[in-house]
C-alpha cells in the first residue's frame, strides 16, 4: 500500500510533448512560424532584412504593453487606460525635453507620471473596490485629456538639447542591426517571465486570479499586489511611450488611440484568460508578433488593407475557441 | 493540560447576542464535533477561535497562557489552523503551490531569492504521504476530486506546527467515498496529537470520528458530551430544542 502511494505521489503526469501541446501559446507560436515560412516562399519581400527589421520593430510597442497587461489580466483585472497612458507619457517626455531639460529628467518625469497613474488606478480598484473596467475606462479619458492639456494639443517634434540622444534611444540599432526597441522588448519579456515564474510576487499574482478570496485567507497581501500590478501595467505603457517617441521623432495627442484593444487582443491570442489565473510573458510576445505578421503579410500579399480587422478579429476568436474545445474535452 | 480553554465567552453584535457565556476546553489529540442549527452561533465561535472576532466578554487561554488575537494571522502564529468550508484553494495552481500559498519556500541570498520548486514539491509529497492521500504535488487542483482537494487544504495545516485545526463543514459537498477519505485525514491529525474541531451538519460523520460532541442553540452551549454517552437522537433533540439541555 505504502509503495503504491509513494509511486502515485512521485509520478509525473506530463512529459514535455503533452505539456507543450496543451499550451495555447505553443500553437500560436507554430502559427507564427508557419506564417513566416509561407510568406518567405510566397513573397519576395517578406524575408528581407529591411522587412524583418520593420516587422520586429513594429510589434514591440504593443508587445511591451502586453507584458504589463498580461500581469493585470492574470489577476483577473483589465487596464483600458494603457493607450492613453502611452500618449500622456510620450507627451510629458516631449514637453519636458522641449523645455530644455535633459533626457534623464524627461524620462524620469514620464515614467513617474506612469507610476502615478497606475497607483491611482490600483488604489481605486484594490482599496476602494471599484471595478477595474470602470476605473481604467475613466483613466483612458483622463490621461488622453491631460496629454492635450500638457501640449495644448500641438505636435511636439523638437526635444531640446538631448534631441539626438532620444532619437538614438528609440530609433537606433546598436546591437547586430537589431532595432533598439526589440532589444528592450526582449529584456522586459525575460524580466517579466522570470518574475512570474520564480518570485513570490509572481506566484501571488496567479493566486489572486485563481481565487482572490483564497489568497486573502492564506495571508497573501492582495490589495498591495493589485496596486503594484496596475502600476507595472502603467509603467510598461510609459516605457513603450518613451521608446515610441524616440522612434517616431514626434508626438501627437492621438498617439496610442485604440491601442488598448490591440494589446488586449495580443494577450488573449497569447493565451491569457480574461477570467484570470492564466497567462505568460512569452505568450504576450507571441500574440503581439502574430498580429503584426498578419498585418504585414496582408500588405505584402496585396490584400486590401480593409481586411486587416477581419483577419485579426478572427484570430482572436479562433485562439479562444481552441482553449474552449480543449476545456470541453477535459470536462467530458 | 488543555490546549485551548474558552472561558465564559460572549459575543454581542449590538443588540444581538450571538454567543452567551460559552465555555469549552480542547485536549490535545481530541476530536470535538461542534453542532447546531443555522444561526446557533457555530460560525461566530469558530471566528473567535480563528482570530476574526474578539469576544465581547470572556477569555481565551492556550496551554495555560492568556491569548489575545487581533487578526487571523495571529491565530496561525499560535498554531491554530483553519480549513475553510470552500477550502480556499486556487484551481489554477498545483497542489504544492496551494499548500505553500502565502508561505512559499525560497532559496537564494538577501533580496535575490527565488521560489524553491524542488523543496516545495518534495515537502508537499511528504505531507500527502503522511495523510495517506493519493495526491500528486504537481497536479493542478482543478483536476482533483473532492477528497484530494480536502487533502490539499489539510496538508496546509501541517506546514506549521499546528496544535488546533478547525474544520468547517469538510464533508458538506463531496461524495460518500470521499467522506470516508476525509474522516481518515481527521484521524491522522488526531493521532499526531492535534486537537480537531469538526463543524458539521452531518450526524454520522460526527458520530464516526469525534470523541466529544458540543451542541450550540441560540448562542448557548446546551450539551458537551462524550460521544459514547450520547446518541444521534439526543443530539437532534438538542439542536432543535426538543431536549432543553443535558449536563
Amino acid at each position: 500500500m505504502a509503495v503504491t502511494i509513494d509511486d502515485h505521489i512521485g509520478q509525473k503526469q506530463h512529459n514535455l510533448i503533452s505539456w507543450l501541446t496543451s499550451r495555447q501559446t505553443f500553437w500560436v507560436f507554430l502559427a507564427v512560424i508557419a506564417a513566416c515560412v509561407f510568406l518567405s516562399f510566397a513573397t519576395d519581400s517578406f524575408a528581407t532584412t529591411n522587412n524583418l527589421f520593420n516587422v520586429t520593430r513594429n510589434f514591440t510597442f504593443v508587445a511591451v504593453i502586453a507584458l504589463g497587461m498580461t500581469i493585470v489580466i492574470i489577476t483577473g483585472g483589465i487596464d483600458l487606460s494603457v493607450g492613453s497612458v502611452l500618449c500622456l507619457c510620450s507627451m510629458i517626455l516631449a514637453v519636458t525635453m522641449h523645455a530644455g531639460y535633459s533626457i534623464e529628467i524627461g524620462i524620469a518625469a514620464a515614467l513617474g507620471t506612469a507610476l502615478l497613474v497606475g497607483a491611482v488606478n490600483g488604489v481605486l480598484i484594490a482599496y476602494v473596490g471599484m471595478p477595474p473596467f470602470v476605473v481604467t475606462l475613466g483613466m483612458l479619458s483622463i490621461a488622453r485629456s491631460l496629454a492635450m492639456v500638457a501640449s495644448n494639443n500641438t505636435v511636439v517634434f523638437q526635444f531640446g538639447p538631448d534631441h539626438d540622444k532620444l532619437l538614438a534611444l528609440g530609433g537606433g540599432a546598436f546591437f547586430f542591426g537589431i532595432a533598439n526597441p526589440v532589444l528592450y522588448m526582449i529584456a522586459l519579456t525575460l524580466i517579466v517571465g522570470f518574475v512570474l515564474r520564480w518570485t513570490r510576487f509572481g506566484r501571488h499574482v496567479y493566486a489572486i486570479g485563481g481565487n482572490e478570496q483564497a489568497a486573502v485567507l492564506s495571508g497573501v497581501p492582495v490589495k498591495r499586489i493589485k496596486v503594484a500590478v496596475y502600476m507595472i501595467s502603467s509603467l510598461f505603457a510609459g516605457i513603450a511611450g518613451v521608446i515610441e517617441t524616440g522612434w517616431l521623432g514626434a508626438v501627437t495627442t492621438n498617439l496610442g488611440t485604440g491601442m488598448e484593444l490591440q494589446v488586449i487582443a495580443a494577450t488573449v491570442i497569447g493565451g491569457a484568460n480574461l477570467a484570470g489565473g492564466v497567462g505568460t510573458a512569452f505568450g504576450a510576445l507571441i500574440g503581439a508578433a502574430l498580429i503584426e505578421i498578419i498585418r504585414n503579410s496582408l500588405g505584402l500579399l496585396g490584400i486590401n488593407a480593409f481586411w486587416q480587422g477581419a483577419f485579426i478579429g478572427s484570430f482572436i476568436i479562433v485562439a479562444v475557441l481552441f482553449d474552449r474545445i480543449k476545456n470541453m474535452r477535459q470536462t467530458n | 493540560m488543555p490546549v485551548l480553554e474558552l472561558n465564559n465567552i460572549s459575543k454581542h453584535f449590538g443588540a444581538i447576542h450571538a454567543l452567551n457565556d460559552v465555555s469549552l476546553t480542547l485536549e490535545p489529540g481530541e476530536v470535538v464535533g461542534l453542532m447546531g442549527d443555522n444561526g446557533a452561533g457555530k460560525s461566530t465561535l469558530v471566528k473567535i477561535i480563528a482570530g476574526n472576532f474578539r469576544p465581547t466578554h470572556g477569555s481565551i487561554r492556550m496551554e495555560g497562557h492568556d491569548l489575545v488575537m487581533h487578526r487571523p494571522i495571529d491565530a496561525r502564529q499560535h498554531g491554530i489552523e483553519i480549513v475553510h468550508q470552500d477550502l480556499a484553494l486556487c484551481d489554477n495552481l498545483t497542489a504544492a503551490a496551494n499548500v505553500f500559498l502565502g508561505r512559499e519556500m525560497r532559496k537564494g541570498v538577501g533580496p535575490f531569492r527565488i521560489l524553491d520548486y524542488g523543496a516545495m514539491y518534495k515537502r508537499a509529497g511528504e505531507l500527502f504521504k503522511e495523510l495517506k492521500s493519493e495526491t500528486r504535488p504537481r497536479d493542478l487542483v482543478k483536476q482533483m476530486s473532492g477528497g484530494q482537494r480536502q487533502a490539499v487544504a489539510i496538508a496546509r495545516t501541517r506546514l506549521s506546527d499546528a496544535k488546533i485545526v478547525l474544520m468547517d463543514e469538510p464533508t458538506a459537498a463531496i461524495s460518500v467515498r470521499q467522506v470516508a477519505e476525509v474522516l481518515n485525514l481527521i484521524r491522522h491529525l488526531r493521532d499526531q496529537g492535534i486537537a480537531v474541531v469538526l463543524i458539521s451538519h452531518r450526524m454520522p460523520d460526527v458520530f464516526t470520528v469525534a470523541d466529544r460532541v458540543v451542541v450550540l442553540r441560540r448562542g448557548r452551549k446546551v450539551a458537551d458530551r462524550a460521544i459514547a454517552l450520547s446518541s444521534p437522537e439526543e443530539v437532534t433533540g438538542l439542536i432543535t430544542g426538543a431536549i432543553e439541555q443535558v449536563a
